[in-house]
């Protein structure tokens, strides 16, 4: 006992300051923001006072408006579906794209695979916004895709389109920005497996896709879930892609939640939306975790 | 029957298998014993299908081989990782092959609990591969090999990654399990002694080829040169030359005495360098021995000694500087260590002893 003790104490001052860190800056700031989502915006911003002393007698100053408003039209909550369906597109998108780059790897050379590696990193280096104004050249009227675009629908009597500021472009940039994300634990996963297991169900009769689907899928899903939850979460709260590439088609939840606390000086029903969001986020993560789990657990009962 | 006709296969510049030529009857456990880089993994995975060959045949019941895929085989591997599928559970690897070949849930359900009890681990069907000791994996992956009753059975080294007191349990159910199951086992090991003990037959490889195929006792008893005869067990190598006189054939070892030998290999002939393969099992050896007509008796000196528990192996110095080993058994209680180093001994053998190999 006298022996645990230190032991013990030891673990907990370790975790004693990312804890006092998420506290602070996580759990404390995401409490406020529920306790604001419940008071009146200030005049020029902020918040209204929460309570009045008034000739002794204190009243307080609290309401539902905000989440009432959240119904009352459906822009907020289709918005929010839309987000909802870009993000998972998103994270579909990126796991087709990234599974053949992560198998690549993972079965590179030794010494060939660190370069690899360092090819998936290598946009890293450069800064997020940077590389978004460079998706805005690219996709602008006189950027050579477009054009190549349009002259090859010209070819079939087709109108010209514009590619910037559409959901396409959204979309293409998220999957540009994350896709690191998700090849990053996929390979980790696949480097991991063992590959005498598809040798072994070969040798049981086992053909090419019955191999993938009973073998290599199932070990790999939960790299693919790692991946997901890593590009997900993300790109459902993103504003800063909409906001440049979007135009008024694209936008996301994100903006309408940034709109909030910078120009309407709405914080309250800030507040809400972006509580709603998070709601969505861990719901939805706790789902997928869960049948994840199921599924795993399936022949333990 | 396998039959494996001239079947060669290169790696760039190496030769794992030259020309190979093999007959496996059915029912039989047959053994293919080499050093690491021998061939005898790359022609099990010829077998199997991994590997391709680049010449010549292999026919199972004497249809070729050579353009069915892997999957479509009827033989299963044993491998030597075991190679258990981590994600399923014991019932469901067991399934696997008979999930593959369509059966009915009764019947795949039927067969898994059939076999489970054959390897003794019923109660381990809803178990996961890793909650298993290497014992349970290596009988696991042996039923999930059987269970849809393959035409051959390749084992890999199976029972390389075990302790040697379990590999010895492991080696007596092996042979139970080949008997009452009759399918034909392929089984590759670098271990000797492992391929004694299990095997109808032997063939020793060497360099993609093989040297020899024989029963167990012909292998070990005579081998058909060097090479088996050192791979195979403790052996002495004497060198000499073969002499025919009118009493028999004579062997002329440098710097001693000619001594009599018999001679198996109608192709030696009188004159022929040739090599005298000596277990060290055959050789007697007291500080003054009696010799028997049908001995030749040689005296030297203890050089070293080697104790093994239950023998005790001395290294015997000869007049000529040739070193004989020879064995003694620990019989009696508390005897360890007849002789110290630098004691005088005398050696003997009996004249049909020994076997000429080249």
């Amino acid at each position: 006992m006298s022996r645990a003790l230190p032991k013990l104490s030891a673990k907990t001052l370790l975790s004693l300051p990312p804890a006092a860190y998420l506290f602070l800056l996580f759990a404390l700031p995401s409490l406020m923001m529920l306790f604001a989502s419940f008071r009146y915006p200030g005049e020029y911003g902020g918040l209204a006072p929460w309570y009045y002393l008034e000739e002794g007698s204190l009243s307080f100053d609290l309401t539902l408006e905000n989440w009432l408003r959240l119904f009352e039209s459906d822009i907020y909550l289709g918005l929010l579906i839309k987000s909802l369906f870009i993000a998972l597109l998103t994270t579909a998108i990126c796991a087709l794209m990234a599974y053949p780059v992560a198998l690549t790897i993972a079965r590179a050379r030794k010494g060939r695979r660190e370069l690899l590696l360092l090819l998936v990193i290598l946009p890293f280096w450069s800064n997020f916004l940077v590389r978004i104004y460079a998706w805005m050249i690219i996709f602008s009227p006189q950027g050579a895709m477009t054009i190549a675009i349009n002259e090859l629908r010209a070819l079939f009597d087709l109108a010209p389109i514009s590619l910037m500021f559409s959901n396409v472009a959204v979309i293409t940039c998220l999957v540009y920005v994350h896709l690191p994300f998700m090849i990053l634990p996929l390979y980790a996963n696949l480097e991991k497996h063992d590959p005498r297991l598809l040798d072994a169900a070969q040798d049981l009769g086992a053909s090419r896709s019955q191999r993938f689907w009973l073998i290599t899928w199932p070990q790999a899903l939960p790299g693919l879930f790692a991946g997901a939850v890593l590009v997900f979460i993300p790109s459902l709260g993103i504003f800063a892609i909409p906001d440049l590439l979007g135009g008024t088609d694209g936008i996301m939840i994100g903006n309408v939640i940034k709109q909030q606390f910078v120009e309407s000086r709405d914080w309250p029903f800030g507040s809400v939306l972006s509580l709603v969001l998070t709601g969505f986020t861990l719901l939805l993560i706790g789902l997928a975790a869960h049948f994840g789990r199921a599924r795993g657990s399936e022949g333990k009962a | 029957m396998l039959e494996i006709i001239d079947v060669s296969r290169s790696f760039g510049d190496f030769r794992a298998l030259d020309q190979v030529n093999l007959k496996i009857e059915s029912g039989e456990f047959f053994t293919l014993l080499g050093p690491s880089g021998c061939g005898k993994t790359t022609l099990l995975r010829c077998i199997a299908g991994f590997e391709q060959i680049d010449s010549g045949k292999i026919l199972l019941d004497g249809r070729p081989l050579t353009d069915i895929a892997p999957e479509k085989r009827p033989i299963h591997t044993v491998f030597q990782s075991y190679a258990l599928f981590p994600h399923m559970t014991v019932a469901e690897n067991i399934a696997f092959p008979l999930r593959m070949a369509k059966l009915d849930k009764t019947e795949i359900s039927r067969r898994v609990a059939e076999v489970l009890e054959d390897v003794r681990l019923p109660d381990k069907a809803n178990h996961y591969p890793d909650a298993l000791s290497g014992g349970q994996k290596q009988r696991i992956a042996i039923a999930r090999a059987l269970v849809n009753r393959p035409r051959l059975l390749l084992l890999d080294e199976p029972l390389s990654a075990l302790d040697a007191k379990l590999r010895e349990q492991m080696q007596i159910e092996l042979i139970n399990l080949q008997q009452e199951v009759g399918i034909t086992f392929i089984y590759v090991t670098h271990d000797q002694g492992e391929a004694l003990a299990l095997s109808h037959r032997i063939a020793v490889m060497n360099q993609g080829n093989i040297s020899q195929i024989d029963e167990p006792s012909v292998i070990y008893s005579y081998p058909k040169n060097r090479f088996v005869a050192d791979f195979i067990g403790q052996c002495n190598l004497i060198e000499g030359r073969l002499e025919g006189w009118e009493s028999g054939w004579r062997f002329a070892i440098p710097g001693l005495d000619s001594i009599p030998v018999q001679n198996n290999n109608e192709a030696f002939s009188s004159g022929q360098d040739c090599a005298l393969s000596l277990r060290p099992e055959k050789i007697r050896l007291a500080s003054r021995l009696d010799a028997s007509p049908d001995e030749c008796l040689f005296s030297g000196t203890v050089h070293d000694m080697l104790y093994l528990g239950d023998v005790t192996v001395y290294i015997v110095e000869l007049g000529n500087g040739l070193q004989v080993e020879a064995l003694l058994a620990n019989s009696a209680p508390g005897r360890t260590r007849l002789f110290e180093k630098g004691d005088a001994v005398q050696i003997a053998w009996r004249h049909d002893a020994g076997h000429l190999v080249n």
